[in-house]
């Protein structure tokens, strides 16, 4: 078994051992209720193999939010680990152990909630948007997602088995190299991301081959919707980008496992080319992530202000040239390397200029909004929430970008409070204003009003109680990832940041709370219309939840803002006839390449090296069976159509 | 032609442009090619990231030998000859069966066939030199760039000839329909692909590396 063996699992320590049944006994118990309960025929056929865009951007979401809980579980534990560990006080978590934390913390919040929710939402809206029935390639999607899921899977794993990567989430070598890092922490790392990253890279390459090539008749590039924009721009920096995270980590991996010297000490080695490597691919992954956010906003700003966007073309013109330039300001993440005052010089410009066209995005926000007739719905919170939040962090990462104060405020609190600043109040707050948005079209009811709001608050104020003070702190002095520290004057600001927490954990709980309260009472809160905001783009146009086929016949787009323009012009009734379709049918490939997959990265992270030959060749075959396979597909034709769009008019118009 | 008139061409010429970006979801061959293309370029980030690498970490031996001692460019060369062949053929396979001449496609993708594997076998001839003369992939940091970035280009050269024989079964046993030749296109595309990275190898890695 390599080196597994039953000392893997931490008995003598009580913290991950509580933790690790907890998980273990959550997931036990789910599982269990859906045996008993008989719902694995249904759960296989609409869920585990479904290939429909919406189903998996759901999945995608609920994946997010379930690591939500998990990253922020890690993050209220270093929160009260600092709140008390001043002076000589040594806190209640081991320093070997508050190195795992900030790690997984790090890996778990970007990679696996920030990213899937950010994915999970441009799959469900996008081909919505765009007027079309899925995306490009429907079975690589669901492929996608399962490797992701795989990943986290891992990640989770190293709780109980093993222990994770105590590196901080970029695994910097040479700590992370093998002479360092000698457990099975970092492999566990690399492995989950190697098999997500490729995931998230195929999610790419489907999302920009769909938004590029299928489109409903009439949707020019300048009609579509910002969201599919700022989607495309998302889609493409992964495209980009991914392939040199995985390169990147595969040279890690090769120096750990065959002992290669890329980035060692000895042997000619060179630490600065990983870092220099993996922000090529971070700096561009923040965007990524931020990219779909303001999509998410403009969507939400222009529905809930009733007015087009301000400046669409403006907004298109700044979102491509965040693209671009999200690739030319890497090195302003270790100005301190010592490149030079040169050097130092451009990439502090270039990432000056990168706020320009994200201010030009804030003003288009705020002309969207004057004179609008604004209805202070959840999601428009959130979106001002957002502004606000932003804007401040944008001015914290500006100064950051001037080279001789980075030189003082690099590693520390400050640079913590500063991306948190951008990524809780940036792609965070868009992420909730998206759920909140899109809910009701995914699942046919809204979410409650009131504890949406309650949620938003602790959010908010939550938010600044937390993080302010680590700004403050960061300007004292105070570095990051320290377990302990010796001020004692710096104690009152960690335990406000500590209060910040426990409010952000009520937001959260809310938002749990707001979900229970909206299922238990949907009957109620129906949206038999497919339009319950007032929408302005297609994907409010059809059902919610739309059909599987999303449209009964494929809408004819004559203006931006399409579906408001045929409210306008009175265009909605039923087709005399419609057209048969064909959609494609379940493909169990991407559940079963994703459980080899994950029975090769364990093997691997263990040194089982058969188990890792059978998990990899039995991968394979799966890819064969999906080469050879002729692709099925069921037809609905024009009559099914026809009835099922005549029952909707009858809903929607209930004369 | 008056300016009018030019002016008149123009609009219909835009006019016709827009009608066609605007006519729906493109159909199937196109999207499947387009999505591939797009994998490849993603592909070819991959390795422009190792090129990097190897740029950075081609001087640092470690007291190790250096390119010039390693390299034999008459090997090489052979090996450029069998790939940029097996690109030619496999094109000449790919015209051969869309014209239904499915004789000429067998022996056009057994040519390519041979060709990948005599490429594999001497780059795996020469892998296994050097690390017999202990200049292996762990000897140094120029040593770990090369097999890394060589070996990465010679384990796609692999898949590419399992992909072969898969492709060509297909063919054999369904006949060139519509889904299979998407597929035979695909593999065309990576095949050529794979050339265009051997280029830059051979300039960048062997050429430069030789002086």
């Amino acid at each position: 078994m390599g080196k597994l063996s039953w000392s893997a699992i931490p008995f003598g320590q009580p913290i991950p051992m509580a933790a690790s049944l907890f998980v273990v006994i959550a997931i036990m118990s789910t599982l269990s209720l859906v045996t008993f309960k008989g719902w694995w025929p249904y759960l296989w056929r609409e869920w585990l193999t479904s290939v429909d865009h919406k189903r998996i951007g759901v999945m995608y979401v609920l994946l997010a939010l379930v690591l939500l809980l998990r990253g922020f579980i890690d993050a209220i534990m270093m929160r009260s680990q600092l709140a008390i560990a001043a002076g000589g006080a040594p806190g209640y978590l081991a320093p070997e152990h508050y190195d795992q934390i900030f790690s997984a913390h790090g890996t778990i919040m970007i990679f696996f909630m920030a990213m899937p929710f950010m994915v999970g939402l441009m799959n469900f809206v996008v081909p919505l948007q765009l007027g079309v029935r899925d995306v490009a390639f429907p079975v690589l999607n669901a492929v996608s997602f399962w490797l992701t899921a795989s990943g986290a899977l891992l990640v989770n794993i190293s709780l109980l088995v093993g222990e994770f990567a105590r590196t901080g989430w970029l695994a910097y070598p040479p700590l992370s190299e093998l002479q360092f890092s000698p457990g099975v922490g970092v492999d566990y790392y690399l492995w989950a991301l190697e098999i997500a990253g490729v995931g998230t890279l195929l999610a790419g390459i489907n999302l920009v081959t769909t938004i590029l090539k299928v489109r409903a008749p009439g949707m020019l590039y300048m009609r579509m919707p910002v969201f599919c924009w700022t989607a495309l721009a998302s889609n493409l920096l992964i495209v980009a980008a991914f392939p040199i995270l995985t390169a990147t980590l595969g040279m890690l991996l090769l120096d750990r496992y065959v002992g290669m010297h890329f980035f060692t000490n000895d042997g000619g080695g060179n630490a600065m080319l990983y870092f220099n490597l993996i922000w090529a691919w971070g700096h561009p992954e923040v965007y990524i992530l931020i990219l779909p956010a303001f999509g998410v906003f403009t969507e939400v700003i222009s529905t809930f202000a009733g007015k087009p966007i301000f400046g669409y073309r403006s907004m298109v013109l700044a979102t491509m040239a965040i693209f671009i330039l999200s690739f030319m300001v890497w090195l302003h993440h270790f100005f301190t390397m010592g490149a030079g005052a040169n050097v130092n010089a451009f990439f502090g410009l270039t990432t000056m200029i990168i706020a320009v066209p994200t201010g030009v995005k804030i003003f288009n926000w705020l002309f969207t909004l004057f004179q609008g007739r604004i209805r202070f719905e959840v999601p428009l919170m959130w979106a001002l929430g957002f502004m606000v939040t932003f804007v401040i962090g944008g001015m914290s990462g500006v100064l950051l970008a001037v080279p001789p104060a980075d030189f003082v405020l690099h590693n520390s609190l400050f640079l913590v409070a500063h991306f948190h600043n951008v990524i809780i109040g940036g792609v965070l707050f868009g992420a909730m204003a998206g759920y909140n948005f899109w809910f009701p079209k995914a699942f046919g009811f809204t979410l409650d009003r009131r504890l949406g709001l309650v949620s938003f608050w602790c959010w908010l104020i939550g938010f600044y109680l937390a993080f302010i003070p680590l700004y403050i702190l960061g300007l004292f002095g105070m570095t990051r990832r320290m377990q302990h520290y010796a001020d004692t004057s710096w104690q009152p600001y960690l335990i406000v940041a500590e209060v910040g927490a426990i409010v952000i954990l009520c937001g959260i709980i809310t938002t749990i709370l707001q979900l229970v309260v909206s299922i238990r009472s949907r009957a109620s809160r129906r949206d038999l219309t497919g339009d319950p905001w007032n929408g302005r783009t297609l994907e409010w146009s059809t059902t919610s939840p739309p059909p599987a086929y999303n449209f009964a016949a494929l809408p004819r787009v004559e203006s931006l803002d399409a579906f408001w323009d045929m409210k306008r012009k009175g265009r909605l009734g039923p087709l005399d006839r419609y057209e048969s379709i064909e959609m494609p049918t379940n493909s169990a490939n991407g559940f079963i390449t994703a459980f080899f997959a994950v029975i090769m990265g364990f093997a691997l992270i263990w040194h089982i090296w058969w188990m890792a030959i059978l998990g990899f060749v039995c991968a394979v075959l799966t890819l064969f069976a999906f080469g050879w396979s002729v692709r099925t597909e069921e037809t609905i034709s024009g009559e099914q159509l026809a009835l099922a769009e005549r029952a909707r008019q009858r809903t929607v118009e209930p004369t | 032609m008056t300016v009018q008139a030019a002016a008149t061409e123009f609009t219909d010429g835009s006019a016709q442009m827009t009608a066609a970006d605007g006519a729906g979801p493109a159909p199937v061959r196109i999207v499947v090619a387009y999505g591939f293309w797009i994998f490849l370029l993603s592909d070819i980030i991959m390795f422009s990231a190792l090129f990097a690498t190897y740029a950075v970490l081609s001087g640092r031996t470690a007291g190790g030998p250096g390119p010039h001692e390693l390299f034999e460019l008459r090997n090489v060369a052979i090996e450029t000859l069998c790939l940029l062949f097996s690109s030619y053929t496999c094109g000449l396979g790919l015209l051969a069966v869309e014209q239904r001449r499915m004789q000429y496609f067998y022996v056009a993708f057994g040519v390519t066939f041979a060709l990948g594997l005599s490429f594999l076998g001497l780059e795996l001839a020469e892998f296994s030199r050097m690390i017999a003369a202990g200049a292996g992939p762990s000897r140094s940091a120029f040593l770990s760039a090369f097999f890394s970035l060589v070996g990465l280009h010679g384990v796609h050269i692999t898949v590419g000839l399992i992909w072969i024989v898969f492709i060509t079964a297909q063919v054999a046993v369904r006949g060139p329909l519509d889904f299979v030749l998407r597929r035979l296109r695909c593999f065309s595309l990576f095949w050529h692909a794979l050339d265009i990275i051997w280029v830059a190898l051979l300039s960048l890695v062997y050429l430069m590396g030789a002086r």
